[in-house]
């Protein structure tokens, strides 16, 4: 790397004696370049062994990349942690302005360990470090957000990023997530009730500098060059135009959508929550992440009249996208835009992870159905499919219900299945909520093995469509998974956002760092793929992780995916080579 | 004005014109961006986009004491950074807000009416005419 550049400082903060300083880290963001590479060495150096995930000791890791704040469509920071929810592993990506404030701010990644005595926020602009009380935006229900206080409390407005937590984290639900931007997130895996544990509120960072490249003529053309790739090229129309959701039809189709815990392949009514639907009855703006071109965020205006006062609106822009609609709309049988909009308003409230919310909620209306949770156990709610004010009332009773259900509920599906039954419907992979995408082998057998259990971590369900014209044995399906599963602990050490990586091939990904002062080639970068990869999965087998202890739920092989009825015997030879690759290199 | 904003309500706030700003000052960051993009008080509400409009009679000039803008034929200023001491008083004069800092250098960051930041707006939020 460039050594004038900042990227090598990590920022070290205590929030328990309230102290902070930086320590300059060349050595490591050469070797493992940044990001996902850099942030898994650091949770190795900073969490201790068996530590409970809300202990003190856990520590919060940020880490951004090379190419951030170089090249366009490289906007996502990766956060790291010891996870609340599946006890090994929690890494979360974002993007909003995290990953452009950070590399202004003049760091490469920021270290949060110990607890604040009470409520605190943290301000970071550029060298300047506050510690700020918080005790007022605690426990902020609906109204009031604690983003539009900060925001007006804090300087750096239009390049900030204010990352904060709602209630969900403060009451330290295990899939409670951190907001940034309103609108984007570090959702999976819990890094909010981390937030939650060390009363820290929110993390303010702010900054503006230059950044150094080896050779700015170069650095020119290949710039112009990945931006109009990114404008014309047909592989980021997907991403502009109706953006993800445009998959619900598609996959509606193919069977391909998991609905109502998949109990069933049918929703009558489905295209009324199509991207396309969504996009002609609510598509309100659209809007972007610092540094990146695209614009995938899609903001749907949803307006409410108030019961009380004829004549009088409010109207609430929410984001949506595929994942979500599958979680609270189609896995809760909801075919109106409106009611799955009504539910994303009240996880966003809540500040919960929306796929692992719609997915428990899912698994309690099965169980509710079949008896294993009586309505008294519910404080008298009756989660019913299609039924969105009940779920809106569902939704916060995980994070304020009384009953032990909902104190148990808090902690998801594994938990609670484990303690009052209802195995075989739990749609849980080494604990973590299934992602939308019902498509075949690829996809389950991807979550199940990936290191973060997410559909992102060896896109699984690309596989499956791949295998919908042409068919793999297992060793290939194996393959194809830890192959991709391998180039993108690249991608995300740079840190690219996977919906560019089709532009950033290998030989892109080596121009660019090649201006970042890195001599790579492309053997090397692979190696350094799989050493990062490798960290991941030890990190997991030091919390307690069993490879040999993993069960894909019973209930997808039931019914009808993207690839037809799946076979358990097959699946099990996907395992047993994937695992036998696994091992092969740790 | 060979730079305008023509539509800000197509503002995405994805920042590619401050880079582009950024760029032109044969720069690679934000620091020597004269251009601000800022939310209307939360992203829901969209972007406002505070640009150089190369004005014929500029207050920006007018207010600096050391005479180190010099008013360009056609509209807009040149800085000479020698006579630039750093009072800041351009940036006061300017009610568009559209002349940036230089926190290192400390020194204005004034607009070059290249159209930079035009061309590399995917969104034709910015149009740039040449006079």
């Amino acid at each position: 790397m460039i050594k004038e550049d900042t990227l090598r400082k990590v920022l070290y903060i205590d929030l328990s004696k309230k102290k902070f300083w930086i320590e300059d880290r060349l050595e490591l963001f050469s070797q493992f370049i940044g990001g996902t590479g850099v942030a898994i060495k650091l949770l190795h150096e900073n969490c201790p062994d068996n530590i409970d995930p809300f202990s003190p000791e856990n520590p919060i890791i940020f880490a951004i990349g090379p190419l951030n704040g170089l090249f366009p469509i490289a906007s996502k920071t990766v956060a790291m942690f010891k996870s609340p929810h599946t006890g090994n592993l929690g890494e979360s990506h974002a993007g909003g302005r995290s990953a452009i404030a950070i590399r202004m701010a003049g760091y490469g990644a920021i270290v949060i360990k110990g607890k604040s005595e009470r409520p605190c926020y943290l301000a970071i602009h550029g060298d300047k470090i506050y510690f700020r009380d918080a005790t007022t935006l605690w426990g902020l229900d609906e109204g009031v957000s604690s983003g539009s206080l900060i925001r007006k409390q804090e300087t750096g407005a239009g390049l900030r990023t204010i990352m904060r937590i709602g209630p969900a984290g403060e009451k330290m639900i295990t899939y409670a997530c951190v907001t940034l931007e309103t609108y984007r997130h570090f959702g999976r895996l819990g890094l909010g009730a981390v937030f939650g544990s060390k009363n820290l509120k929110a993390v303010v960072i702010s900054g503006k500098r230059d950044l150094k490249v080896t050779d700015f003529k170069t650095y020119k053309e290949i710039y112009g060059e990945l931006l109009s790739q990114l404008a014309q090229s047909d592989k980021m129309k997907k991403y502009h135009e109706l953006g993800t959701p445009a998959n619900i039809m598609p996959l509606s189709f193919s069977k391909g959508i998991p609905i109502k815990n998949l109990l069933t392949n049918e929703l009558i009514g489905i295209e009324n929550i199509s991207g396309e639907s969504f996009a002609e009855k609510h598509l309100g703006r659209r809007v972007a992440c610092s540094h990146c071109p695209v614009a995938c965020i899609h903001l749907a205006a949803l307006r409410k009249p108030y019961e009380d006062e004829p004549y009088f609106y409010r109207t609430v822009y929410l984001s949506y996208d595929y994942e979500l609609i599958y979680a609270l709309g189609t896995m809760l049988g909801i075919t109106s835009s409106e009611g799955v909009l009504k539910l994303i308003e009240t996880v966003e409230d809540m500040g919960l992870d929306a796929i692992s919310t719609g997915v428990t909620l899912a698994w309690l209306t099965e169980a509710f159905e079949k008896g294993i949770i009586k309505e008294k156990m519910t404080e008298g709610l009756i989660p019913q499919w299609g039924n969105v004010e009940s779920y809106i009332e569902l939704i916060k009773k995980i994070i304020y219900g009384e009953s032990e259900l909902f104190k148990d509920i808090g902690k998801g599906i594994e938990y609670v299945s484990s303690k009052y039954g209802g195995k075989d419907f739990a749609l849980t992979y080494g604990k973590n909520e299934m992602p939308g995408y019902h498509t075949g082998y690829g996809a389950h057998i991807g979550y199940l093995f990936g290191t973060r259990h997410s559909h992102l971590d060896g896109a699984g369900y690309a596989i499956d469509k791949e295998a919908m014209i042409k068919s793999f044995n297992e060793k290939e399906i194996a393959e194809k998974l830890i192959n991709e599963e391998l180039w993108r602990q690249i991608i995300s050490s740079l840190v690219i956002c996977f919906f560019g990586r089709e532009i950033y091939t290998p030989e892109m990904v080596l121009k660019c760092l090649k201006l970042a002062g890195y001599e790579l080639d492309e053997d090397r970068l692979n190696e350094i793929g799989k050493e990062i990869y490798v960290n991941k999965y030890r990190f997991k087998i030091r919390c307690g992780f069993d490879l040999d202890n993993l069960q894909l739920p019973k209930r997808i092989f039931e019914i009808n995916s993207g690839t037809g009825i799946l076979d358990q015997e097959f699946a099990q030879k996907i395992i047993n080579k994937l695992k036998e690759k696994i091992k092969s290199l740790l | 004005m060979p730079v305008f904003v023509k539509d800000s309500n197509k503002c995405v706030g994805c920042l590619i014109c401050m880079f582009a700003c950024g760029r032109a000052h044969l720069a690679v960051g934000l620091e020597s961006s004269c251009i601000k993009v800022r939310s209307q008080g939360g992203i829901s509400r969209g972007f406002s986009v505070f640009v150089c409009r190369g004005c014929e009679d500029p207050p920006c000039a007018r207010a600096c004491p050391e005479d180190a803008l010099i008013v360009r034929k056609g509209g807009g200023v040149l800085l000479k950074e020698d006579r630039c001491t750093g009072c800041g008083s351009c940036v006061k004069a300017c009610i568009l807000d559209a002349i940036g800092w230089n926190n290192s250098k400390n020194k204005p960051v004034i607009c070059i009416q290249c159209g930079e930041c035009a061309k590399s707006c995917h969104y034709k939020v910015l149009e740039h005419k040449r006079l």
